[in-house]
C-alpha cells in the first residue's frame, strides 16, 4: 500500500497556483494528482480550486481538464466517461473535484443522479464548510454555530443555527461501489482511500474534509492541526463504505470540542450553551457513525 | 425508404443516422417520443451509441457537452420548460466550439402550463450563440438534423445547432418521409473528427478560467462564426440537394416574392397554410409573396434587404411576444431592414397552440394591402384574440 513515502515525485497539479497560503484544498488536489497520475482528466466546478488552479492561460494542472459550471459536476464527469467508452478509453481516470457547496447544495441533483446509474466515475468532495470563493457563505455543510458572511454574529442571532448535512450517509443510500471520508491531516489513511477508489469501478464519493484557515480564521501553519483535531474530537469520522460494508478506519480520540473550537475565530462567539450542544451533537454522530457502521456488517 | 412517420419519429431517427455517439435527455411532452425512439433504437442493437436517462434537462445538456469536449458526436432534444432549465448550459458550447445538434420541439413556456406550440422557449435563447432553424414538415426535421452537423461540424463555424419543430403540428402527426440509408447519410456527413478533446496523450484545457484579456476575443470569434455560418448553411444545403433531391434554400425560401406587392414572413408549420392562401390570392390575381425565414441564428440580414428592395409592404408573422415591443422575428426583421421607408407590420397569432387558420392568413394579407395604401397604421396586429379587434 502507498504511503506518503512512497509518493512520485512528479506533479499533475503543479505549484505556482494562487491559493491561499496553507489551504487545505491545495494540498488536497497535489495529493489526489500523486495518486492517479497521468492517466487522468479532471472537472472542476465553480469554486477556489477553478479559481486558484489557474487562470486562462496559467494552469496548474498538467492532465486534460474541463470546467462547464457550478451545479454539474457528477454528470459532466459522467458524459466524458461515456465519450471515453464509446472511443475505447476505459484506462483513464475521470474525477470530479467539487467543493462542499457545489457538492451538498446546488449539485446534489446531479450527483444524486449519477450516483444513481451508477456512472463509472470518482466524485471528490473537499469540505471546507462553506463557499469560500464567493466570500465565505454558510453551506448545508458549514457545522452548527459557525460565523460565516451569511450567518453573521449579530445581536439576536449568531453563528449557523443548523447541523451539518451528512452527505456520506447519503451517498451510501444511493448504494454506489464506494462511499469514503478522509482529512488531509491523515495522510496515509487518504492515500489508501484514493489508491482503492482508483482500482474500484463504477461510482465512487470520496468527502475529503480540508481545513481552509482564510475561512474558518485560523493561522495558515496550523491547516494540519485543525483537520486532526476535527478527527479526534469526533467532529468528523473517518470511515468507508464498500460493497455493502462500512468499516471505520480510526478511532477518535474523543479530545473535547472546545479544544477544535478555540481554534478557529469562525467558532469565537460562541457560549457555553453552544458548545455543549456542539459536544452532544459528536456524541450523537459518533453513536450513529458505530451503529451504521454495525448495521453494514463492518464493527462488532 | 418513405415511410409514414410522425416529427419526433424523424428526428430520433435522423440523430441515429448521424451516428451520434452520446445521447442524453430527459422526458418532456412533447418531446418524449424522440427519447423514447433512440432508447428503442438503442435496445434493439440498431443505433450503436450510449444513452444517459439523466434526472433533468440540465443535466442532458450538461452531460452531452463533457461527452462533445471529450471527442464524440452528441444529441439532446427537449422542450419548453426543458429549455429553458438548460438556458445556462446554452451559453457554453458556442464558447467552447462544440458542434452539439438538438431537437427543439417548440411548446409554450408555463405559467399558464399548456403543452402545445409558442416559441417562447426557443426565442428567448437566440443570444446564446445557437444556430436556430425552424421547419416546416417531418421531412424537413429529418434533413435538417443530419444537416445541422455538417454545418455546426464545420471548421469556418463550429457552433451548435437547435433544429425546431412546432409542438404535435409536427412532433406528433404522421406524414411521409424519406429515411435515407445509412450509407447515403455517411458519405454525406463523414464522421466526427474533433478539434477539442479530453485525452491524456494530449492534455487541453476546455473551459478554464479566463480573464478580460482573452474572454472578448472570444466573444468575437463567436461572432465571425456566426456570420461565417450564412455561407456554409448555403453550401451544405446544396450539397444535400444533390445526394438526396431535396433543398430547402439556406437561410430563407422565397415563394412567390419576385413580383410582389406584398409579403409575409413566416416560420415552421404556418408557412405551409400560408403557402395555400398565396396559392388562392394569386388566382385571384392579388400579387403577394411568401417569404419562409429558416434561421432566426444567423439572421437572413441580406436576403430581407433584398426582398425589401421591390416591395410595398412586409408582414411578419411571430408565435411568441417580447412584451411591449411585439415578435421576436417582427424585432430582426424590422432591425435588418433598417432604413427602408416601407410598412413592416407584426402579426401575433397561434399563440399557445391555438390553429392559425387560412381567415387568419387572409386577413393578414388584407392588412399588409391596406398599410401599403397608408390605410392601416397599426404596426403590431393581435389575430384571433378574445376581445381583441385585430
Ligand atoms: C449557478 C451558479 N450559482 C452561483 C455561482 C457562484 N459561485 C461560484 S463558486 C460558489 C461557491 C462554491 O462553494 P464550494 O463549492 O463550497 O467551493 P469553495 O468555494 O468553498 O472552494 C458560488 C456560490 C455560480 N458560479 N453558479
Ligand atoms: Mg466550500
Amino acid at each position: 500500500m502507498m504511503t506518503i513515502k512512497d509518493l512520485p515525485l512528479e506533479d499533475y497539479f503543479t505549484s505556482g497556483h494562487t491559493a491561499c497560503p496553507g489551504c487545505g484544498p491545495a494540498i488536497l488536489a497535489k495529493v489526489i494528482m500523486k495518486v492517479f497520475g497521468k492517466n487522468t482528466v479532471i472537472y472542476t466546478p465553480a469554486n477556489c480550486l477553478l479559481v486558484f488552479g489557474g487562470t486562462y492561460p496559467y494552469l496548474a494542472w498538467k492532465v486534460p481538464y474541463h470546467h462547464v459550471a457550478f451545479e454539474n459536476t457528477a454528470v459532466c464527469i459522467a458524459g466524458i466517461r461515456r465519450a471515453l467508452k464509446r472511443m475505447g478509453r476505459d484506462d483513464v481516470h475521470v474525477i470530479g473535484i467539487a467543493g462542499d457547496g457545489g457538492t451538498a447544495d446546488i449539485g446534489i441533483q446531479a450527483l444524486s443522479g449519477a450516483a444513481e446509474r451508477n456512472e463509472d466515475v470518482i466524485y471528490i468532495m473537499y469540505d471546507n464548510e462553506a463557499y469560500m470563493n464567493t466570500g465565505i457563505q454558510r453551506s448545508s455543510s458549514t457545522p452548527y454555530g459557525a460565523w460565516t458572511t451569511t450567518t453573521p454574529v449579530g445581536k439576536v442571532r449568531a453563528g449557523k443555527t443548523e447541523f451539518k448535512k451528512d452527505v456520506p450517509r447519503i451517498m451510501i443510500a444511493h448504494n454506489v461501489p464506494y462511499v469514503a471520508t478522509a482529512c488531509i491531516s491523515f495522510p496515509n489513511d487518504l492515500l489508501a482511500k484514493l489508491e482503492k477508489a482508483k482500482r474500484i469501478r463504477g461510482f465512487r464519493y470520496l468527502q475529503i474534509l480540508a481545513p481552509c484557515p482564510t475561512g474558518w480564521r485560523f493561522p495558515p501553519e496550523k491547516t494540519i492541526e485543525v483537520g486532526r483535531l476535527a478527527v479526534e474530537t469526533g467532529m468528523w469520522t473517518l470511515y468507508e463504505y464498500e460493497n455493502g460494508v462500512m468499516r471505520i478506519n480510526h478511532k477518535p480520540k474523543m479530545i473535547p470540542v472546545e479544544e477544535y473550537l478555540k481554534l478557529q475565530g469562525r467558532f469565537r462567539h460562541l457560549s457555553e450553551e453552544d458548545v455543549k450542544r456542539i459536544q452532544d451533537y459528536v456524541k450523537r454522530k459518533w453513536e450513529s457513525d458505530l451503529a451504521l457502521c454495525r448495521a453494514y456488517g463492518g464493527c462488532e | 425508404m418513405m415511410r409514414v412517420v410522425t416529427g419526433n419519429y424523424a428526428a430520433a431517427y435522423a440523430a441515429m443516422r448521424a451516428r451520434a455517439e452520446v445521447v442524453a435527455a430527459y422526458p418532456i411532452t412533447p418531446q418524449t417520443f424522440i427519447v423514447e425512439h433512440i432508447a428503442e433504437f438503442i435496445n434493439n442493437g440498431e443505433m450503436d451509441a450510449e444513452y444517459m436517462a439523466v434526472e433533468s434537462e440540465h443535466s442532458a445538456m450538461s452531460a452531452i457537452i463533457s461527452a462533445e469536449a471529450t471527442g464524440v458526436r452528441t444529441f439532446t432534444a427537449t422542450s419548453s420548460q426543458g429549455l429553458a432549465l438548460m438556458h445556462e448550459m446554452l451559453f457554453i458550447p458556442p464558447a467552447l466550439r462544440l458542434p452539439i445538434v438538438m431537437a427543439v420541439v417548440n411548446r409554450t413556456v408555463a405559467a399558464p402550463i399548456g403543452i402545445w406550440c409558442e416559441y417562447n422557449d426557443a426565442m428567448p435563447q437566440r443570444d446564446t450563440g445557437w444556430m436556430m432553424v425552424f421547419v416546416e414538415n417531418n421531412q424537413e426535421v429529418f434533413d435538417m438534423i443530419i444537416q445541422a452537423y455538417k454545418i455546426a461540424e464545420n471548421s469556418d463555424v463550429l457552433l451548435p445547432m437547435m433544429v425546431c419543430l412546432d409542438a404535435f403540428i409536427l412532433s406528433h402527426t404522421v406524414e411521409p418521409v424519406s429515411l435515407e440509408e445509412q450509407e447515403a447519410v455517411d458519405e454525406f456527413l463523414p464522421k466526427y473528427k474533433p478539434h477539442v478533446y479530453l485525452l491524456p496523450e494530449d492534455p487541453m484545457a476546455v473551459g478554464t478560467f479566463t480573464p478580460p484579456e482573452y474572454i472578448q476575443e472570444v466573444r468575437y470569434q463567436e461572432d465571425v462564426a456566426m456570420r461565417n455560418a450564412r455561407r456554409v448553411i448555403a453550401r451544405v444545403d446544396e450539397e444535400f440537394g444533390e445526394k438526396f433531391g431535396r433543398k430547402y434554400h439556406g437561410l430563407v425560401e422565397k415563394y412567390m416574392v419576385d413580383d410582389a406587392d406584398v409579403v409575409l414572413i413566416t416560420l415552421g408549420t404556418v408557412t405551409s397554410t400560408a403557402r395555400e392562401i398565396v396559392h388562392k390570392l394569386r388566382d385571384k390575381g392579388k400579387k403577394v409573396g411568401l417569404v419562409k425565414l429558416r434561421f432566426m441564428r444567423p439572421f437572413p440580414e441580406q436576403e430581407l434587404r433584398e426582398i425589401a428592395e421591390n416591395v410595398k409592404a412586409i408582414g411578419v408573422y411571430d408565435r411568441s411576444v417580447s412584451f411591449g415591443s411585439g415578435g421576436p422575428a417582427y424585432i430582426e426583421v424590422r432591425n435588418a431592414l433598417y432604413g427602408f421607408d416601407i410598412p413592416v407590420i407584426n402579426f401575433l397569432a397561434g399563440i399557445g397552440g391555438r390553429d392559425v387558420m387560412a381567415p387568419d392568413i387572409n386577413l393578414m394579407f388584407e392588412k399588409l394591402y391596406m398599410a401599403a395604401d397608408g390605410a392601416e397604421k397599426k404596426n403590431i396586429i393581435w389575430i384571433g384574440t378574445r376581445g381583441v379587434e385585430p
